[in-house]
């Protein structure tokens, strides 16, 4: 490579099949313990319901499995090994004591339906990470059973229906930015409201104006990400709480980007009504390549009473329990209580940190963005120039001159050793670069990736070509993704 | 705070950078009346050995050192060792969604192979990468059913797990999906003239699980040619994914929703466990969830990606099959390799040692109390009835560090004071011998008590 590659080098990685390539029948990586009750006869128990064959399910040894996910992981990228810089979405550090303590023998191994009596240490640490929750939103409610985001935003919109419904007063609507994420249009659609969109002024936020003359007696509410998904805060926040509220109408803040706020601000001082975080992002659970998540939802007490069922309540005894008897409940969006194990790593995560650490790293966050809009603005078309929070996006307005669009910047930044930003994301963005660095990055990290990005925006003039091609360090080069949308290939077949 | 890596030099190197004075000058666009200037009321910052030394506590409060004979949708399997030594390497720990190919090519391939043996063990032709659980891939897939028919009311075994049954009355409620539910009959399996009675030409589907929440194998082909004859698509629930070890899968279901929790998942007080949808090749587009396919790069090299996209929120936004974005690709993983571990002949091995305890259990069990809804072949869970209240006698087990069967009437008040119990391969003969000895001591205290009360009657 012609540029300066300072984070990365090849090196040798070993290729590996399928595991059903390796199988062979009667190896084995199992034992089973002597069984200390009679054998049954299975054929007289089950009689036609038993099951002769298991197909081409694997045989392999123990070690084979170990170098088949070990060969499999050194083909990822991961945060482990360096910036993951995909707005919006992406992750921060994943700290080890999480894993261990969520680990430990009682909780790992709880069962949900256990006494109470004996399920006090778990029920304790559900209401302390309400209370933290609670508290760093400035909410007054709060149900932690969403299993991921999007679950979270339709409980949140579930229960403002069961609200406007409770009041005699429901609605049809609800309204949504031309920025936001595209779970909240398909969340609005599963809960039965019609979407409407709603315009971006020119500073990349909600124009209040539209906002006033969209909204009547049918909109049940706004859905808004804030900071919003070009890393812009609202500025005007109140104000759009205001308009709504004045017509009925609640505020539904998506807290995606709620890391840009902990300990700086909090939605529930800002007139928000009923808001979800993402655990993994703002509050370090690991991602695991694409989940488990988990999607709290904090509410106003206008809408404690709809909670999905059970809540959690601190008995007379003092004790903890659970409370099944909410009349007003929207029911349940999931069996038992929720991701329980991305509970204790985010209220590890929380105690690790305390109100400075919290504060500290909202600060970090912000710093990171701004030092990356910093060193690329000029390089880089910044469709916006309002102040950037967590995140920063650019536009490949420049390159494209040269034939290169974003997903080809992107793809050469992985020769760079680095995970692409989040690529054409806003919609409101033609071209969009989405960086978002968080707080997890150290200053010569973020210089390593300015010095890339720039790297590459120097390659585009000389050389678009090899920009074009990109990337060319990978096991595999581009895939072809129209060819596996049209004719799929979803399992493996054994050879006829 | 240790996870920031950075100096006060550098962030002061940073600013000057920036062209700002103070860190205060870039939170300047939130409107100064809403800015926080306290401290969040939160515990005060702890170190590493302070969090485990809390967290170790609460561990101690919940349950550590008891046997269960606890199932109903959550089961205690022998977890190998390698899926966490696996599963805790950073690159798939730490990796986000799989969006850019070429540098995750060890997630896609993980999540094909994953398919691969969901379809082999459930007998369905595709499979997704992963749902929430198997509460709400089950509402997900009679919504496929709603959209697939173009019918709108569903009819619900009343033996489906009873959370699973509520999660979907939630996700229906909205849509306007009429909800009936068909009874069980004695043998605890769904009765089958009840079920043609409620199928009408608006039935999108007909859910059933099996095992059902009572541990009874249906028998999925009459139900499917019931449902078919209707014009309803047949949706299977399957909660306790180690039967597919050795009970013939619901081949003829149109869609199977799973919970893959007993795969290697920790108990974990109820999640994060593992939904999937599996089904038949010509409802692929309606399916929701992500989905990994084979392909090649431009040099004809195998590789996998993320495929079929249009059908996602991401893409098809307020048009989407479902909003689901982040799926539970972790513990799919966790799945993947207790499959990979246990293959095609531990599968069975270990399915029949799960039946060989429960088959014990019950015989012990029942030589004192009644076993309720039996008589059809099950897997490993049965119901137990008793005179005395199983609280009660949970009570007095909690005492030898057992956990009984879960009490039955919050769920099924008609059937008085029954309890589901729960055997796996764990389950130890000692455990079964106490606990059938504690029912056994519970049940000829009643009964003598109730005589003596009859003596007593006699002789007033």
């Amino acid at each position: 490579m012609k540029h300066i590659t300072r984070k990365a080098t090849r090196h040798v990685n070993q290729n590996e099949g399928l595991i059903f390539e390796k199988s062979s029948a009667g190896k084995t990586a199992w034992r089973l313990p002597p069984l200390d009750v009679p054998e049954v006869d299975s054929a007289k128990l089950l009689g036609t319901a038993e099951r002769k064959d298991l197909g081409s399910m694997p045989e392999v040894s123990e070690i084979e499995i170990i170098r088949h996910f070990t060969r499999l992981s050194t083909w990822n990228y991961a945060i482990d090994l360096g910036m993951y810089p995909l707005g919006s979405c992406t992750m921060k550090y994943n700290p080890r004591v999480n894993e261990v303590v969520s680990r430990l023998e009682g909780l790992a191994n709880g069962h949900p339906y256990q006494p109470e009596k004996i399920s006090q240490g778990a029920l304790r640490i559900i209401k302390t990470l309400s209370d933290c929750l609670t508290e760093i939103t400035g909410m007054e409610a709060i149900t932690l059973q969403p299993a991921a985001g999007a679950h979270g935003e339709l409980t949140g919109l579930l229960m403002v229906r069961a609200y406007h419904q409770s009041i005699g007063d429901p609605r049809k609507k609800v309204l949504i930015p031309d920025s936001a994420h595209g779970t909240n249009p398909a969340t609005a659609a599963m809960v039965g409201y019609s979407v409407e969109n709603l315009k971006s002024n020119a500073r990349g936020m909600v124009d209040t104006a539209a906002l006033t003359a969209q909204m009547n007696e049918d909109v049940a509410a706004l859905m808004l990400t804030n900071p919003n998904t070009l890393g812009v805060f609202e500025q005007e926040i109140h104000k759009i709480a205001g308009i709504l509220h004045a017509k009925g109408g609640l505020l539904y803040m998506d807290g995606a980007n709620m890391n840009a706020l902990v300990g700086k601000v909090r939605p529930g001082d800002f007139g928000v009504d009923v808001m979800h975080l993402n655990l993994h992002k703002t509050f370090s659970t690991p991602h695991g390549g694409g989940g488990p998540g988990c999607g709290p939802v904090a509410v106003k007490q206008i809408l404690e009473p709809f909670l999905p069922k059970p809540v959690v309540i601190t008995k007379p005894d003092g004790t903890l329990g659970f409370e099944y008897n909410r009349p007003m409940s929207v029911g349940r969006v999931r069996a038992f209580y929720g991701n329980f194990g991305m509970f204790v790593r985010a209220l590890a995560y929380t105690l690790a940190n305390g109100p400075d650490g919290l504060r500290q790293t909202t600060e970090d966050a912000v710093l990171n963005a701004n030092y990356i809009r910093k060193g690329l603005e000029g390089v880089y078309d910044l469709p916006y120039s309002t102040p950037t929070m967590h995140e920063v996006v650019f536009s490949d307005k420049l390159q494209a001159k040269k034939g290169v669009k974003t997903g080809d910047i992107a793809k050469r930044l992985i020769d760079y050793g680095f995970h692409p930003y989040t690529v054409s994301f806003p919609l409101i963005v033609h071209g969009a670069l989405m960086i978002e660095p968080t707080e997890s990055e150290s200053k010569e990290e973020l210089d390593l990736f300015i010095e890339a990005m720039r790297s590459i925006a120097a390659e585009v003039e000389e050389d678009p070509q090899t920009v074009l091609d990109a990337p060319h360090s990978t096991r595999v080069s581009r895939l072809d993704e129209v060819g596996a949308a049209r004719k799929p290939v979803l399992r493996w077949k054994p050879a006829v | 705070m240790r996870y920031l890596p950075k100096s006060p030099a550098d962030r002061e190197a940073m600013l000057k950078a920036i062209g700002v004075r103070s860190i205060d000058d870039l939170f300047s666009p939130i409107p100064a009346e809403y800015r926080l200037n306290r401290d969040l009321k939160v515990p005060r910052q702890m170190a590493e050995s302070e969090i485990v030394g809390w967290f170790r506590e609460r561990s101690r409060e919940n349950g550590d050192g008891y046997s269960t004979f606890l199932g109903a949708g959550a089961y205690y399997h022998y977890r190998p060792v390698i899926i966490d030594s696996l599963i805790s390497r950073g690159e798939f720990l730490t990796a986000y969604t799989p969006y850019q190919a070429e540098i995750s090519q060890g997630t896609l391939q993980s999540i094909f192979e994953f398919q691969t043996m969901i379809c082999e063990l459930t007998g369905m032709v595709v499979a997704n990468a992963s749902m929430y659980d198997g509460s709400t891939a089950a509402a997900e897939a009679v919504m496929m059913a709603v959209r697939l028919t173009g019918r709108r009311s569903v009819v619900i075994a009343r033996s489906v797990h009873p959370e699973y049954r509520e999660v979907l009355a939630t996700y229906a409620w909205h849509q306007g999906m009429p909800l009936a539910t068909a009874a069980f009959a004695e043998n605890g399996r769904l009765n089958l003239k009840e079920l043609e009675k409620a199928i009408t030409p608006d039935t999108a589907c007909v859910l059933i699980q099996s095992p059902n929440f009572f541990g009874t194998i249906e028998d999925v082909a009459a139900i499917a040619e019931i449902a078919h004859k209707g014009g309803a698509m047949l949706v299977v629930s399957i909660a306790e994914a180690v039967s597919l070890g050795i009970v013939e899968p619901p081949r003829q279901a149109d869609v199977i929703a799973m919970e893959a929790q007993s795969f290697g998942v920790p108990l974990g007080f109820g999640g994060p466990y593992c939904g999937v949808i599996a089904t038949r090749e010509q409802y692929v587009r309606q399916m929701p969830g992500r989905l990994v396919g084979q392909t090649t790069d431009k040099h004809g090299k195998r590789g996998f990606v993320l495929t079929l996209a249009t059908r996602e929120q991401h893409i098809r936004r307020e048009k989407a099959t479902s909003n689901i974005c982040t799926n539970q690709a972790l513990v799919a993983l966790m799945a993947n390799i207790f499959m990979t571990i246990y293959g095609k002949i531990g599968m069975r091995e270990l399915a029949k040692q799960n039946l060989a305890k429960t088959a014990y259990a019950a015989e012990q069990l029942g030589k004192s109390a009644k076993l309720l809804l039996n008589g059809a072949p099950r897997f490993n869970e049965f119901v137990v009835q008793t005179t005395e209240d199983p609280y009660a006698i949970n009570g007095r087990l909690l005492g030898h560090k057992i956990v009984g069967g879960l009490p039955l009437k919050k769920f099924y008040p008609e059937l008085g004071n029954a309890a589901l119990w729960c055997c796996t391969e764990l389950t130890t003969r000692s455990v079964i011998d106490t606990a059938a000895g504690l029912v056994a001591e519970s049940e000829r205290s009643l009964r003598s008590r109730k005589e003596a009360d009859i003596t007593e009657e006699v002789a007033r």
